[in-house]
């Protein structure tokens, strides 16, 4: 007795599967066939696919949903309703929130906030340091107790360079994944943009390259010192990814991702001054992006993630760098992905495994992939649909998105968690 | 079409009605563009000895907010202090008479001066503002849609336009 | 985009907030408009009725007497009515946006904001949401534009250099932080000087500044040899907190300009500054008060050229009538 999801074109690249096969769903919210009905299978609900693709529910790996602290941006439920209807069905949120995640208490707040909803499933990032202060470790076997996935600092920086290295060291004693921003604070030294071309003729303060480049130098020579195994968050440019790639060929224990919004925009997108286009790390030039983009295809990038970061209208309404960074990402984090699709960039199965099983072994969290004995967290699209971006149909409190006006093909009809068909479009 | 006007009989008519008027020391204003070649001739004639001065109303025409800024203007030059001086204004075509408002308004930014005389080559009907010259070379009668214009600088001219619709 | 910013509909400048989407004509178009405000300032009534009932207001949101000064001189010229406010002291102190802080404004019924602001790219912000009536004009944002500056420098070449396309000029100083070189650039750039150069520390060169169309000297030897205009911009002593210059007395031995260095210039170039000088620091007393230098007369052709650009802001929109007199 169940739920069937009829005449898809299911893609499950983790168990490799792409083809027109059915899907299977028991009561209990598993999944118990695929391609054929299981013995004695009686459909309570059929889900007609015809025509789509049937895929496992997105795993976004960084989204912030501004809850607790900044609920006059968003909150927990109006965030966990919009990621719903992009298809995303595990999310992560990162530390920041105020107060900082750096109790189990506050681990299991958000937890049982989302809980509450029954939509996405949202796996905290726990803080690497007390306060995100740079100087006294967490409780992180608590903390991973409670249900963190990883640990990071965040976008506060560590400076001080020991204290980065016992972090590594303490969550390395724990099998535990570090999530870095790498960064030098000294060299971003306040800048908004790429210090480049756009940054020198806007009159806008830059952040080198070199900013990231060194902090990924420290970084990587940390994690080969200690063992740890770390994540690096939203490259930028093309030489960190060169950097990362070397790493990986020497057999050090690190992945990376990149933002959906950098593999399509650079500065020249600033234009003047849109604010929408201010987002930490900031975009850079066509090289670094052309960089980012190959480094999917090769591997050294394994996750597309939205970083998901909605503001107030008010934000954005400010001079360049006093605005807030960060776009409304939730919404576009499929739809850009199919742009590397229709780009000819990536393979649709080579996209899905970039959202789904690939993001979800980086968390260590059994979600992602849809074999027999899987929780049926399942995306159903139509990759033909066109349709556009408009403030009517962002569900997400923030509507900063540079996005907003252009066409998109491809859309969310149905989203189902745990087997529950929590959208429909 | 140009008018069957003969300029120099109207020349010559602006000389005999100003000579009169010279017994008490003017100084000769005359309006660009087509009154400062007017002036010109007028200052030659009546063999003035004070340099001639010329006025570009540009700054002080009353319809600025709506046509705005006129890029070539050019400046208006008053060599002579008009404080207490007797004044002949020039100007080639008189009609509305708005242009002679701002002339002496801008004149007035300058010092007061002890009278102005208005000498106006063609005098034409349409007048919007209680203004009246005193020296004519010649009245004439136009249409409302008809406008005429003064051709310059070496030989004068006069040609009447239709307006555009 | 920026150009449609500036412009109405009808193609009439609406704003000036940046010398970039400036045609070539419409910059000439300002030079030639200030030509004929020059002599508006050596009559003895210094005033004429071009701009009267309106209101200007200067808004400030960084202090600076000297161009708040010049542009309620040039309003006033105009018999506009000026309005002086220095924000830093009130409301947007208090935590008022700034978007907020001209909504207030406009109901007081403002026809033009001249605003100058510590952020690039504020002026841009507020011409994006003031109502189709009210002009800006950016009087320095940030780093990125201090256009009317920009326009009175390209004046006084002009006036004292002739035609543009024969012309080397060099532009010396903190390029990196510098709104005025900025303008300075784009105005020379579109006027096709015949070439351009900036002179500074490594550390005071913006990245990819050859992008921007000029040629980069780090040393005063080789970028001064034969120019015709030298351009020199103001050093705030805050940088040597920055780590961006070691002393004031080594920049000045490097990037100084003694009468030794402008030697190096063609014999009749002229100097520049757009003031307030730091003697001693950038430029020597015996330069800045030598027979070469046009510091003076930049400040009066400043008031000028502001007050052709508000002149040509507030004109109307229609045709220019057939000659009605």
């Amino acid at each position: 007795m169940g739920l069937v999801i009829k005449s898809g074109r299911l893609i499950d690249p983790a168990n490799g599967v792409d083809g027109q096969k059915d899907l299977y769903i028991d009561d209990n919210g598993f999944v118990i066939g695929v391609g054929k009905a299981p013995p004695g299978f009686k459909a309570k609900k059929t889900i007609d696919a015809r025509g789509k693709i049937v895929c496992p529910g997105l795993v976004d790996l960084r989204a912030r949903l501004r809850e607790p602290g900044l609920e006059h941006k968003a909150t927990i439920e109006s965030e966990v309703h919009a990621a719903v209807t992009a298809g995303i069905t595990t999310l992560c949120c990162p530390p920041d929130t105020h107060p900082v995640i750096d109790t189990p208490a506050m681990a299991q707040m958000i937890q049982s906030r989302a809980w509450r909803f029954e939509l996405t499933f949202i796996h905290p990032l726990g803080a690497l340091t007390q306060g995100l202060e740079g100087k006294r470790l967490t409780d992180m076997e608590a903390l991973d107790e409670a249900g963190c996935v990883g640990f990071t600092n965040a976008l506060a920086p560590i400076t001080d360079t020991l204290v980065m290295r016992r972090a590594m060291e303490y969550a390395a004693t724990l099998d535990l994944t570090v999530f870095l921003h790498a960064e030098d604070p000294w060299l971003r030294d306040g800048g908004c943009v790429h210090e480049g071309e756009i940054g020198t003729r806007l009159g806008l303060a830059g952040i080198p390259e070199a900013a990231e480049t060194v902090g990924v130098a420290r970084d990587l020579a940390l994690i080969e010192q200690t063992g740890c195994r770390a994540h690096f968050c939203n490259l930028s440019s093309g030489r960190a990814v060169a950097m990362i790639a070397e790493a990986i060929r020497h057999g050090l224990p690190v992945s990376a991702d990149v933002t959906a919004h950098h593999l399509h925009l650079t500065e020249h997108d600033i234009g003047d001054f849109n604010t929408q286009c201010h987002v930490q790390p900031p975009l850079r030039g066509m090289r670094d992006r052309k960089a980012l983009r190959k480094a999917l295809k090769s591997g050294v990038i394994s996750a597309i993630c939205s970083d998901h970061q909605p503001h107030e209208p008010d934000a954005k309404l400010a001079p360049f760098a006093q605005s807030g960074p960060g776009i409304s990402a939730l919404e576009t984090l499929l739809p850009l992905t199919l742009r590397l699709v229709d780009d000819k960039l990536l393979t649709l199965p080579e996209a899905i495994a970039l959202l789904t099983h690939k993001p979800a072994e980086i968390i260590g969290v059994d979600t992602g992939q849809l074999g027999v004995g899987a929780t049926a967290d399942v995306c159903v699209f139509d990759p033909e649909t066109r349709w556009t971006l408009t403030e009517n149909t962002l569900v997400s409190r923030g509507h900063n998105t540079p996005f907003l006006g252009q066409e998109f093909r491809g859309r969310v009809t149905h989203t189902l968690i745990g087997g529950k068909l929590v959208f429909e479009l | 079409m140009t008018v069957a006007l003969d300029i120099d009989t109207a020349m010559t008519r602006m000389v005999e009605e100003l000579r009169p008027r010279l017994k008490n020391d003017p100084l000769m204003v005359g309006i660009h563009t087509g009154g400062v070649w007017v002036a010109e001739r007028l200052h030659r004639l009546l063999e003035f000895k004070e340099p001639l001065g010329t006025l570009d109303i540009s700054f002080y025409r009353d319809d600025f907010t709506r046509i705005g800024m006129n890029p070539q203007v050019r400046t208006s030059h008053l060599p002579v202090n008009v404080e207490n001086r007797h004044l002949i204004l020039v100007d080639d075509v008189l009609h509305t008479g708005r242009t002679i408002r701002a002339a002496l308004n801008e004149i007035f930014d300058y010092g007061r001066p002890a009278s102005v005389t208005l000498a106006c080559l063609i005098e034409r009907g349409g007048r919007e503002l209680p203004i009246e010259p005193q020296v004519v070379g010649e009245h004439v009668k136009l249409g409302k849609n008809q406008h005429v214009k003064l051709l310059g600088p070496d030989k004068l001219e006069l040609r009447i336009q239709e307006a555009n619709g | 985009m920026t150009q449609n910013l500036q412009f109405d509909d009808a193609g009439r400048l609406r704003h000036l907030l940046t010398i970039e989407g400036l045609s070539r004509k419409s910059i000439l178009e300002i030079l030639d408009t200030a030509e004929s405000f020059i002599s508006v300032g050596q009559r003895e009534i210094k005033k004429i009725p071009l701009l009267r009932g309106k209101t200007v207001v200067n808004l400030f949101f960084e202090s600076s007497t000297r161009t708040r000064t010049t542009f309620e001189i040039a309003a006033k010229r105009l018999s506009a009515d000026v309005i002086n406010l220095n924000v830093g002291a009130s409301s947007t102190s208090k935590g008022e946006t700034l978007l907020d802080t001209i909504r207030n404004l406009e109901a007081m019924h403002t026809d033009l904001f001249v605003v100058r602001h510590a952020e690039s790219g504020a002026a841009h912000m507020i011409a994006r949401h003031v109502p189709a009536h009210v002009h800006i004009i950016n009087a320095g944002d940030g780093r990125h534009a201090h256009p009317t500056q920009g326009l009175l420098d390209v004046f006084t070449i002009r006036r004292h250099k002739g035609a543009f396309g024969k012309l080397k000029v060099a532009i010396v100083g903190d390029i990196l932080h510098s709104r005025v070189a900025r303008s300075q650039i784009q105005a020379l750039k579109a006027l096709g000087v015949a070439e351009l150069r900036v002179v500074a520390p490594k550390t005071l060169l913006p990245m990819a500044v050859e992008k921007l169309g000029v040629h980069p000297y780090t040393r005063m030897e080789e970028g001064l040899d034969g120019v015709d205009v030298v351009m020199m911009l103001r050093l705030q002593r805050e940088r040597m907190q920055g780590a961006l210059i070691p002393s004031e007395q080594e920049y000045f031995n490097l990037y100084g300009l003694t009468p030794a260095k402008l030697a190096l210039a063609a014999k009749d170039a002229i100097v520049m500054h757009p003031g307030p000088m730091n003697r001693g620091l950038e430029i020597d007393s015996a330069v800045a008060d030598g027979p070469q230098s046009v510091i003076l007369p930049q400040v009066t052709y400043g008031i000028a050229v502001r007050m052709a650009v508000m002149a040509l802001i507030m004109g109307g929109s229609g045709e220019p009538a057939g000659g009605r007199r």
